[in-house]
């Protein structure tokens, strides 16, 4: 029996948080070696999830199997496919960085900071890995309580507005959801596990009904315009940190859903409803990036450019294509390292200036050079540039889309326009031109710990970008399975 | 006469009859030893209810016993509620003691009237005839007036007592009116010999369902549903808040224990029609209760409206055991545990919360604003931890007891065919959410304008702890609880 590396995966990072809570946050300099030494724990337990695949087997791997609730039949049921695989890994990954980055800028409860982020980790690798609906909605919520104490603890100046919209939005979705799992266990008999559902055969009605359930509780998450609205405020008053999570992995748990539970649970729902997906996606894309475009505060430029972003993800998704669904995955994954990175570049200025206003800047590239070369990388990733990761995912799509259908592919393809009008654009107020006031003047260039981070993710962002094999290869099988299982009716 | 007399079997009533013995033993003690050493009469207290509990489980066979002529029923139901019963009073008395005696109410009479209570509940539990189940009642209702009123000076005790036993006295006059009704169709008291005349068909129905709408709404009022909530904001909001833990608490299984029996037990046969009652209250409590909480600036009247949205989604389980008129008994089961899990994982709850606002009174000081909650998480960031859990838990989010709740009724609901009304249920507690998010926002989000240390004995601290962790650890390893819900229920039916 191999060792129960997913549970690891989950319950290392939380209960590592349990001791760094103890300590209490007087003790700073123990607090954070002892959250470094966690997340570190935490993404090494993960390594053998990647290196130990089978990229040959489109099921499930390292399956875990326990009763949890034996009275409705709850299993404590986990495993990965490559699908899900590749965003626990990252998710470790970023828990790393998020750690690091909040080494010296947060000042109040350090501890109970770094332990929400570790329980976090904990709850997100749980989502990745439930193939029980129950255990999926448990860890799907419960990750709402950390996220909700972020904002609203370490967040901006409008952090409880924005806690409260961030959580009673993901609520709304959820909950209807959960009508649906309920729904769903009593129509095949008494199963909670997702991949018996995926046998299940539904009829038309309750097909659009659930896959409307699901879409809410998703499309929130992801988010999906029209309900997008929390994430520009739920980003632009979280702290660095949390802004970082939210967009590299929380944003991803939507998508994921898509792809776990609507897509081969209600296929034929799917395809009904694929042209209204297709047509949100689209807005997403040209709509939002022209409101990302008028944007004055960075961080909220970086929020509406991942709602752009993430359009494609779901454009990916409905266009039921191999090469859509794989794009809109490894999409997923450089959206990850990308807004990450603007995220934590962003949040080196605003550790310096504490301002995210567009025209406080001006001439950083004077003072801080370093940092400048980093941005100017990321930012021409964010807009898509070839050899970035951000170019691989958004190519794929845009050539599956036209092999669906060419103006579909026209339409999406604009983002290239988009996305590097308002990246550059920023960038070219930021950072060029004079230097624009004292404050700038008096910027210092990044230290070594921020250098490590940026450095760490301009590697992933190039390595991503020249080579993608590494990433695509073990999603082939799991696309290819998920994809015979979409093709098949279950009228 | 006499010679009719038969000794009945006093051995299914052990623990009823030890608490009794126990009360005298209590007062005279206390009589005795006068105020210098009140602690005798609270230990001796405890110390009764654990006694209980040690004779309920030495006794408990599983089997179903009835006696004093049918009027009184021990079972494996009754054995199990009794026991919740024990644990919450006992916490109410752990968590009542400091808060009593800073303000002078810490008197014998207490002990001996949440004594009382007890044995109302207790007799509640076991009731197998109308008059039983009324003597139980009003023995609970009665030491609960008074213990309301227990704080003589304070205005605002003695309206909510006056409130409370007018309406309270209401009710129990509609519970009489409803069984007298009964009694003139089925001409039987007993609850399985009621069941016998209406499972027979030799009733009139309007009379029966005359008396159940009676029924029904003395049962409500007890439960706090609406539209007999009146009552619960005022006395909730007015007693002291020590025994406002009580109320809150283990007078919920008592009520579960009289619903059950009356409806299901006794009026199976019109489960039709107090199903369709059941609904509407169940909605318009979950309603109501999630709505007019959010209006509320005082925590005890916040969490007396989450009261009442609490026990519609108790309802919501209890009332989904019979689908159309189809009986099955698995979906029976299913249904009614799911409503028993609801009440054991909401008074744990309520305790609680109750108990935090207990933890931050102090002499001369009642915390009862929300705004006392502010920044509690830089006074003590455990206990803020466990005000979280207790919220989060109210508010259905998982991994606390409180989500596997609301997933079982609703579950339940769903089976029954009520898929419409579990999603208006779970959109009303998407409502609910937002007040007890507040409580945590000010915990965590604000600075605290009080910055008195918190001044609690030590048997408080660790009795709300392991409240605290007790809802969490039931909310991740949520089967023994259901399990047990489950088979108490099983073996009873």
């Amino acid at each position: 029996m191999n060792s129960p590396l997913l549970s690891l995966a989950i319950w290392v990072p939380i209960l590592g948080a349990v001791p760094i809570l103890a300590l209490g946050s007087e003790r700073r300099a123990m607090v954070r070696w002892l959250a470094l030494a966690v997340a570190v724990a935490g993404l090494l337990v993960t390594i053998p999830l990647y290196t130990g695949f089978d990229i040959n087997v489109g099921g499930m791997q390292f399956v875990e199997q326990a009763p949890w609730i034996t009275r409705f039949n709850v299993q404590y049921l986990l495993g990965v496919d490559g699908i899900s695989m590749p965003f626990i890994v990252l998710n470790s990954f970023i828990t790393v960085l998020v750690v690091l980055a909040g080494w010296e800028v947060i000042e109040q409860k350090q501890a109970q900071y770094m332990a929400a982020f570790l329980i976090m980790s904990g709850l997100m690798n749980g989502i990745f890995s439930a193939l029980d609906g129950v255990l999926f909605y448990v860890f799907f919520e419960s990750s709402l309580i950390p996220m909700y104490l972020i904002i609203g603890v370490w967040g901006g100046a409008n952090r409880v507005y924005a806690a409260f919209k961030f959580f009673l939005y993901t609520l709304l979705g959820s909950l209807l959801m959960l009508v649906a799992l309920l729904w769903l266990f009593l129509e095949s008999g008494g199963s909670f596990n997702i991949l018996d559902w995926h046998q299940l055969r539904i009829s038309i009605v309750p097909q659009v009904l659930i896959f409307v359930a699901f879409l809410l509780s998703f499309a929130v998450k992801v988010p999906m315009w029209p309900v997008h609205t929390w994430l520009p405020d739920a980003h632009v008053e979280a702290p660095t940190g949390g802004s970082v999570v939210l967009a590299a992995i929380a944003l991803k748990l939507g998508a994921y859903g898509f792809l776990r539970f609507s897509l081969p649970i209600v296929p034929d729902a799917s395809h009904q409803l694929a042209p209204l997906m297709i047509g949100l996606s689209l807005v997403a894309v040209v709509y939002i990036g022209f409101v990302a475009l008028v944007q004055a505060d960075m961080k909220k430029l970086v929020a509406y450019s991942s709602i752009s972003h993430m359009g494609f993800v779901t454009l990916g998704f409905f266009i039921f294509n191999r090469l859509g669904i794989e794009g809109a995955l490894i999409q997923m994954i450089s959206h990850g390292f990308i807004s990450a990175a603007m995220f934590l570049c962003i949040g080196v200025m605003y550790d310096r200036m504490h301002s995210r206003q567009i025209a406080d800047y001006g001439g950083v590239v004077n003072t801080m050079p370093k940092f400048a070369a980093f941005f100017l990388l990321f930012s021409m990733a964010n807009a898509g540039l070839p050899a970035t990761s951000g170019f691989v995912g958004e190519f794929m799509v845009i050539l599956g889309a036209v092999k669906f259908n060419f103006w579909i592919g026209a339409v999406a393809a604009s983002t290239l326009i988009l996305g590097a009008a308002y990246t550059l654009w920023m960038y070219k107020r930021v950072m060029f031109g004079p230097v624009a006031n004292d404050h700038v003047a008096e910027l210092k260039d990044i230290g070594g710990r921020e250098f490590f981070i940026l450095s760490v993710l301009a590697v992933c962002v190039l390595v991503m970008g020249l080579y993608p094999f590494p990433f695509t290869e073990v999603m082939h099988a799991s696309v290819d399975n998920l994809l015979k299982h979409v093709a098949v009716s279950k009228l | 006469m006499l010679n009719n007399f038969v000794m009945p079997d006093l051995y299914p009533a052990a623990p009823e009859i030890f608490l009794l013995l126990m009360s005298f033993v209590v007062l005279f003690t206390d009589l005795v030893v006068g105020d210098t050493r009140r602690w005798i009469a609270a230990a001796l207290s405890m110390a009764t209810l654990i006694g209980c509990a040690a004779i309920t489980v030495l006794t408990a066979d599983g089997q179903t016993v009835l006696t004093f002529s049918g009027m009184f029923v021990d079972d494996l139901l009754s054995d199990f509620l009794k026991l919740l019963t024990y644990v919450a009073v006992l916490m109410v008395l752990i968590y009542g003691r400091g808060y009593l005696r800073e303000r002078g109410l810490d008197k014998g009479e207490y002990y001996l009237l949440v004594l009382y209570a007890t044995l109302g509940m207790m007799v509640m539990i076991s009731a197998a005839n109308f008059v039983t189940l009324y003597l139980g009642l009003e023995l609970l209702s009665l030491s609960l007036y008074a213990l309301v009123a227990i704080d003589r000076d304070s205005t605002r005790g003695t309206e909510a007592a006056m409130k409370y036993f007018v309406l309270g006295a209401l009710a129990s006059g509609l519970l009489l009116y409803g069984m007298s009704m009964i009694y003139g169709a089925t001409g039987s008291l007993e609850i399985g010999g009621v069941a016998q005349s209406i499972y027979h068909g030799q009733t009139d129905k309007t009379v029966l369902v005359f008396g159940l709408v009676f029924l029904l709404s003395g049962i409500a009022f007890k439960l706090g549903l609406v539209p007999f909530h009146m009552w619960i904001p005022d006395v909730y909001h007015g007693a002291p808040t020590a025994v406002t833990n009580l109320i809150g608490s283990a007078p919920k299984f008592a009520a579960f224990a009289i619903a059950l029996r009356l409806l299901v037990y006794g009026l199976f046969g019109l489960a039709t029609e107090w199903q369709k009652m059941l609904l509407i209250m169940a909605v318009l409590s979950i309603a109501l209760g999630n709505l007019a909480a959010i209006a509320q600036t005082n925590i005890k009247r916040m969490l007396a409206y989450s009261a009442i949205s609490h026990m519609g989604f108790m309802v919501l389980g209890l009332m989904s055991g019979v689908v159309g008129s189809q009986v099955d008994p698995f979906t029976a089961v299913n249904a009614y545990s799911s409503a028993l899990y609801y009440t054991v994982a909401y008074v744990l709850m309520s305790l609680g919360a109750f108990g935090m606002v207990l933890l931050l009174s102090r002499a001369g000081y009642e915390a009862e604003s929300l705004d006392d909650f502010k920044g509690l998480n830089q006074r003590s960031p455990w206990f803020a931890a466990m005000m979280l859990i207790f919220m989060f838990s109210m508010a259905g989010i998982p991994f606390f007891i409180g989500f596997f709740a609301k997933f079982a009724t609703l579950l339940a609901a769903i089976k029954a065919g009520y898929t419409a009304v579990a999603v208006v249920a779970v959109m009303f507690s998407l409502i609910g959410a937002y007040y007890y998010l507040r409580v945590v926002k000010l915990m965590y989000f604000d600075a605290p304008i009080d910055a008195t240390p918190i001044t609690a004995s030590l048997d408080f601290r660790i009795m709300l702890s392991i409240n605290g962790l007790a809802v969490a650890a039931f909310g991740l390893f949520p089967d023994s609880v259901m399990t047990i819900c489950t088979t108490a229920l099983m073996r009873s039916l």
